[in-house]
């Protein structure tokens, strides 16, 4: 079992042609992902990685031809708002936008916009998910998590691959690993992986990885205290970080004193939360 | 990205907010010449990108022209919180009868921009935060839609503003959105707004914060960028691509991965260590990036040690062990390094680091532990 993504996702990939789109989708194909279909307006009706997966124009005509249920995001930050509208609107109910760099009032309207149509947005400026043994939606190397019991969510990515190759390293799995990206305005937030953990049978402890910025944390805290049966551990990234300065994510920077890692801890302690010094801590926390 | 004052105010001018006819001056015999041209009164104010200039006695009143050029001479030799002052702005003194706040920013719990308002407006508008939020009227705006009119006067309202100036503030409410949503601001905020003795609204102050991800579309805004005011490496890493933020100690960390690199930071802290700088050299860095990232880092003479922590998804390792190699070459370091290699290429990344001098560490605390220990040495 796992959240989100499994063996029944149809994937989309919008940007196939590019670079990454390519290298990744190729990434997926290996690791069992159906990937289905992909879009690169002026390059429909061609095929990638050996005749594999279909190309077309548009999200609407890749979806009649192939029933995909799921879309990725590889275009520019530049394009990646217009692709995520394209996508809902086509209907896909299930968008991760990996994209990097995407403007924050761009994404004020894609929530705005997405809310309304009740679509549900993984990032964008995240590694995607992966479901181990399953299906891979993203950009998280698949050999360096095995299934297993533990529910993943982080707001990083290179951070979240370590926690889950020391997990692996003891012999502990995932059922998901999602990461939920590291912008100030993203889609599915903290709240909305613990309470789909929660509610999955297979998933019976998991872990929280934050970072400096903003309040998630500390709602999530909240939510764990309030609505959560399921054993939390938890890490927060940036104890070190200077206030007022950009720490590389959008999201990360501690503003007019609020969102520094120290609150954040306190937060999640108070609510039952272990919480890990540094990550190769974390296998212990969970025994 | 952080604008000036002058520059805050001149777009803010460009929507129809009014402003002080005031002008930048970089020395102060220019300073002197502006007060003359506006006559009477001026309000000499430096203009460096921190908060806490008046605090700082970086804003000073002049009675005339000379004592303009006299309190411009010194505000120009003056550093605040770490700047120095380059520029002046030249503005002529108002008739305050009220001091108003207003601002628009990112609301991002809400995920919306919301309006700020305060009647209690003036550099004390942090601590009426904290110690009154009530005396702050915050209305959402729907990103879609936009400013309703309807909003603008919710506010006028709100702060008990006197009706014969609704019209006046409404136009400033939509001129100041207009100017946030168009320049991809993240903050733009007029403090103080006064009410002046002649009965109209007057912008004194204005503040800025652009989203650096929107830049992209707004070539003119990213000019106006003031790279005197930033750390010189700061400048050379964004050329490459490259997040770095400079800190105090002596341990260099180079890593992939902002979350990691923050982590590598704070695991070197954990340890006994201090880290001297933030360095992401991001997702699928080659052999230059990290060429470049290690001269930036050697360039900061206090470092003792460099900590290679890579965790590779879509960086390989072997590129980023290629980047050392190449930077290594060039700038022939003299400090130690500890390098920590783990994911895609790894191994090839090690075999071509073999023969490099370098102190290798299989994980994380390792890595710190390694790292401290050298910079003790």
């Amino acid at each position: 079992m796992s959240i989100l993504v499994d063996k029944s996702t149809r994937l989309l990939v919008q940007g196939i042609t590019g670079n990454e789109g390519l290298f990744h989708t190729q990434q997926m194909l290996s690791y069992g992902t159906k990937v289905v279909a992909g879009t690169r307006p002026g390059k429909g009706g061609e095929w990638v990685l050996d005749g594999k997966v279909p190309v077309f124009d548009s999200c609407k005509a890749a979806i009649e031809a192939t029933g995909a249920n799921a879309s990725i995001i590889f275009v520019a930050a530049a394009f990646a708002p217009d692709a995520i509208f394209e996508a809902a609107d086509a209907g896909i109910p299930f968008i991760v936008c990996i994209t990097e760099g995407v403007a924050v009032q761009d994404m004020m309207r894609v929530r705005e916009y997405l809310d309304q149509k009740q679509v549900r947005l993984l990032g964008p400026n995240c590694p995607g998910l992966l479901t181990p043994g399953e299906a891979k939606v993203g950009i998280i190397p698949g050999d360096i998590a095995i299934p297993g019991n533990i529910g993943v969510v982080s707001r990083s990515g290179t951070l979240t691959y370590e926690v889950l190759y020391a997990l692996k390293l003891v012999g502990m799995g995932a059922t998901t690993c999602v990461g939920i990206g590291g912008d100030p305005i993203n889609g599915t937030n903290f709240i909305d992986c613990l309470s789909m953990f929660e509610d999955d049978p297979h998933t019976e402890k998991v872990v929280l990885i934050g970072e400096i910025g903003g309040t998630d944390e500390e709602k999530a805290a909240q939510f764990i205290a309030s609505k959560m049966t399921k054993p939390v551990v938890s890490f927060i990234a940036g104890q070190t970080a200077p206030p007022g300065k950009r720490m590389g994510h959008a999201g990360a920077i501690i503003e007019g004193g609020a969102g520094t890692a120290a609150d954040k801890v306190k937060a999640l302690e108070a609510a039952g939360v272990k919480v890990a010094k540094h990550p190769e801590q974390i296998p212990d926390l969970l025994k | 990205m952080k604008l000036h004052e002058y520059q805050s105010k001149q777009i803010f001018s460009r929507y129809g907010i009014p402003i002080p006819k005031g002008r930048v001056a970089t020395s102060a015999t220019e300073a002197r010449q502006i007060a003359e041209e506006l006559g009477g009164r001026v309000v000499v104010k430096s203009q460096v990108l921190v908060g806490g200039r008046g605090k700082a006695g970086g804003i000073r009143l002049a009675k005339t022209a000379k004592e303009a050029e006299e309190v411009a001479t010194q505000i120009l030799g003056m550093e605040i919180k770490g700047l120095s002052v380059r520029k002046v702005l030249v503005d002529p003194a108002a008739n305050i009868e009220q001091e108003i706040y207003l601002g628009i920013t990112n609301d991002r719990a809400a995920r919306r921009p919301v309006f700020m308002a305060s009647a209690a407006g003036g550099v004390e508008i942090e601590e009426v935060a904290r110690t009154n939020p009530e005396k702050i009227i915050k209305v959402h705006i729907d990103p879609l839609l936009g400013l309703r009119d309807y909003q603008a006067r919710d506010i006028a309202i709100g702060i008990d503003l006197p009706k014969e100036y609704w019209k006046q503030f409404g136009d400033i409410c939509r001129g100041l959105w207009r100017a946030y949503m168009e320049s991809d601001a993240t903050l733009a905020e007029i403090n103080p707004l006064v009410i002046l003795k002649e009965k109209s609204l007057l912008a004194l102050d204005g503040k800025m914060l652009l989203d650096d991800n929107a830049l992209f579309r707004h070539p003119d805004l990213a000019e106006m960028r003031d790279v005197d005011e930033e750390a010189p490496a700061e400048t050379e890493a964004r050329k490459y691509g490259l997040t770095f933020i400079k800190l105090d100690g002596n341990i260099g960390c180079m890593v992939n991965g902002a979350g990691l690199a923050m982590t590598t930071m704070d695991i070197v802290k954990l340890f006994g260590g201090e880290p001297a700088n933030f360095l992401d050299i991001g997702g699928g860095a080659g052999a230059d990036k990290v060429a470049a990232a290690m001269r930036i880092i050697l360039s900061d003479k206090n470092v003792k040690v460099i900590l290679f922590n890579v965790f590779g998804g879509i960086t390989r390792c072997d590129e980023v062990a290629k980047g050392i190699l190449a930077a290594l070459k060039e700038v022939k370091p003299t400090i130690s390094m500890v390098v920590r290699l783990v994911g895609t290429n790894a191994e090839e990344g090690r075999k071509l680091l073999a023969d490099a001098n370098m102190i290798t560490a299989e994980t994380l605390v390792d890595a710190a532990r390694k790292s401290v220990a050298a910079a003790k040495a």
